[in-house]
């Protein structure tokens, strides 16, 4: 373990930043933070998240694919993506991490996306333990330890000083960038940081939300419960909760005629859309309980089913801050677990 | 007020009068409330609430709610009423399958405006008359319940509801003419075109595609959207180009233009924080002086200015008179 005093924060940055392009997350003019390029005077926020996830640096909401230029009577396809470079991303919390393992699942499965897959790995993540839990926190549910996050380095911010360990190759070329400024030192003031930390996590109105039955029930129990139909019986149709999910992947390709050929590219897509599933044929989805059904079913019986029992979901909080009937998955997990 | 909302829902539901109720259901906070049918006196008692924290307006829940079976009873706050009978003008809400209480209505705390201030870890808030208290897991906090309102709150156009109910709880409150209501657009207004241009562009660009906005509009009740619409040409989600997303909200907001009640939905529930109301009451201040004060949803008989002709219209012509940066 390192540290460097927080006060050299700004040095650290651009450290970073002369090497790889930084990106953090940044105070907004209305307060609310987002991802931002790191620049000189850039300040780091210290809100717990942004409201947007970290998700986009791998599956940005819109991703150009390929042109199909028309010449004469020809068409010529053109790859146009550009080369990543490489990038870092600081700041991110535990829970924002382990989403990047889960779409990894999806991305990285064969056959491999290739577009995900050139971001993942020109990016190192560089992630920060919580000290100000939210009550909207419920990562401690699928096992995250939001005191001790994942990514290819974590920091931890405590009495005046910043503490990085370093958890893969990434992260040790990452601690490499910046070492004439770190001193190595023990893990005392992080374990005091830890415990302090593990009794708020403990006492959060959510640490104790069972995922219980969605373990010993089948999957066409959780299907058929008449719960669904009072549950999303407010739901505005949309994709608020999709699109501030650090977990939500998927996705639609669309092609824009721009006059004089087409660009082909990828959006996030939403299952609460009326339109997701139409098909030239017909609908699988016509009502807004089967489109509601379908989001929660796959966040907690579909992914889990299909990868060793994990979660779609974790934890991060953003759907029940952001929701406008504040209709979120801890009240569907709740309402199951109540019976 | 909460508890004679209750009795009499709860006596228009055993005298067969109504068989469900549309209100406010209470959530795991203060704050997240979430709109809800009630069918019984038991769940009525157990969930429904009516408080500071009751934002959503629940008008637009009638246009399906009022084609089911039987009778429903809704609440309506004053602003909710003006959206209520806007959708009663337009055709959209069968009135003899609903049963309308006005209710009145103080201004809501908005949970974003109270996070904003940078309160954290928001486990309950009471609100003992002018002052909201905040437990939080880091200490109790206060707030003015003023500063605690969100942006549709902030600049409430009226406290007096639309002649629209079949009765009422409470008192009818008066219209609000302290003119804030159009103080940020006035403030755009004397920008020039350039910084205008820059601000929107900043605002806009923050938009994810949501659609939160157009779905919980009152004024947005078309059955299938432009936008949802293969066959439009222009069905999209997140586009190639951030400026195709800047253009979803100015069809938007001329497509609602004389027909927006300005009941500051589509902020409060914008994820984003993007002050979308303000391009609504730029054409709504823009009717009020180009055809006279229109507050749409007032009068369940009158044209709409937009939809009809009169010999003092402005001419097309008013567009140069204002230097063209109208």
């Amino acid at each position: 373990m390192y540290k460097v005093s927080a006060d050299r924060i700004d040095e650290l940055f651009a450290k970073i930043a002369a090497a790889r392009t930084l990106y953090l997350p940044v105070d907004q003019n209305d307060g609310r933070a987002a991802y931002k390029e790191w620049s000189q005077g850039t300040k780091m926020s210290s809100q717990l998240n942004t409201v947007r996830s970290a998700k986009g640096f791998f599956f940005p909401q819109t991703t150009n694919l390929c042109d199909f230029n028309l010449k004469d009577k020809e068409i010529e396809v053109v790859d146009i993506r550009d080369e990543s470079e490489d990038f870092v991303v600081f700041g991110v919390r535990a829970c924002d991490a382990r989403s990047f393992t889960i779409l990894d699942k999806v991305f990285l499965a064969e056959p491999v996306d290739s577009y995900y897959a050139t971001r993942r790995e020109h990016g190192t993540v560089v992630t920060m333990a919580c000290t100000e839990p939210e009550e909207t926190c419920f990562c401690s549910v699928f096992g995250i330890d939001a005191t001790a996050p994942e990514g290819d380095a974590s920091c931890w911010c405590e009495g005046g000083d910043l503490y990085i360990r370093a958890n893969t190759e990434k992260g040790e070329q990452f601690v490499s960038l910046i070492s004439d400024m770190l001193t190595e030192c023990d893990d005392t003031a992080v374990k005091a940081q830890q415990e302090r930390v593990k009794d708020i996590l403990s006492k959060l109105p959510f640490a104790n939300v069972s995922t219980d039955y969605f373990e010993k029930n089948t999957l066409l129990d959780v299907f058929n419960s008449e719960k669904w139909a009072k549950l999303s019986e407010s739901c505005l149709a949309c994709g608020t909760c999709t699109f501030v999910c650090p977990t939500c992947q998927c996705y639609d390709i669309k092609d824009f005629d721009t006059g004089h050929g087409i660009k082909r590219y990828r959006t996030w897509d939403s299952c609460m859309y009326a339109d997701f599933t139409k098909m030239a044929a017909a609908n699988s989805r016509n009502t807004q309980m089967q489109r509601f059904r379908q989001r929660f079913m796959h966040k907690l019986v579909y992914f889990p089913d299909n990868n060793n029992g994990e979660y779609g979901c974790v934890g991060c909080g953003r759907c029940l801050v952001r929701c406008p009937i504040s209709m979120n998955i801890v009240k569907v997990m709740k309402s199951f677990g109540e019976e | 007020m909460q508890e004679a909302i209750i009795k009499r829902a709860k006596e228009l539901l055993a005298d067969g009068t109504v068989n469900r109720v549309v209100g406010w259901k209470a959530g795991d906070f203060a704050y997240d409330v979430t709109p809800a049918v009630f069918t019984s006196a038991e769940e009525l008692d157990k969930d429904f609430l009516y408080n500071d924290f009751c934002a959503p307006n629940l008008s637009k829940y009638l246009i399906k709610e009022s084609r089911k079976e039987g009778k429903v009873l809704v609440f309506l706050k004053p602003c909710d009423s003006y959206s209520f009978n806007q959708l009663l003008k337009e055709h959209r809400i069968l009135r003899d399958n609903v049963y309308v209480i006005a209710i009145p209505c103080r201004g809501k705390v908005d949970i974003g405006t109270v996070r904003d201030s940078g309160i954290k870890g928001i486990t309950d808030m009471e609100c003992d008359g002018e002052t909201l208290t905040i437990h939080t897991l880091y200490g109790d906090k206060t707030m003015s319940h003023a500063d605690s309102l969100g942006d549709k709150c902030k600049t409430c156009k009226t406290k007096k509801h639309a002649a629209c109910f079949d009765e009422m709880i409470g008192e009818e409150g008066e219209p609000n003419n302290d003119g804030k209501r159009f103080e940020m657009v006035e403030k755009l207004e004397a920008m020039t075109s350039e910084e205008r241009f820059n601000f929107w562009r900043n605002e806009l660009s923050k938009c994810i595609r949501c659609n939160a906005c157009r779905n919980v509009c009152p004024a947005c009740s078309c059955e299938n959207c432009v936008f949802d619409n293969p066959a439009s040409g222009i069905q999209q989600r997140a586009a190639v180009t951030s400026f195709e997303e800047n253009m979803f909200h100015l069809i938007r907001a001329f497509h609602v233009a004389g027909r927006c009640t300005d009941c500051g939905e589509c902020t409060r529930v914008c994820p984003q924080n993007i002050p979308l109301h303000l391009l609504n009451r730029k054409y709504i201040k823009d009717i009020n002086e180009f055809y006279g004060e229109y507050q749409a949803g007032e009068n369940f008989d009158e044209r709409a200015p937009l939809n009809a002709y009169t010999f003092t219209d402005c001419e097309p012509d008013v567009v140069y008179k204002r230097g063209g940066n109208a």
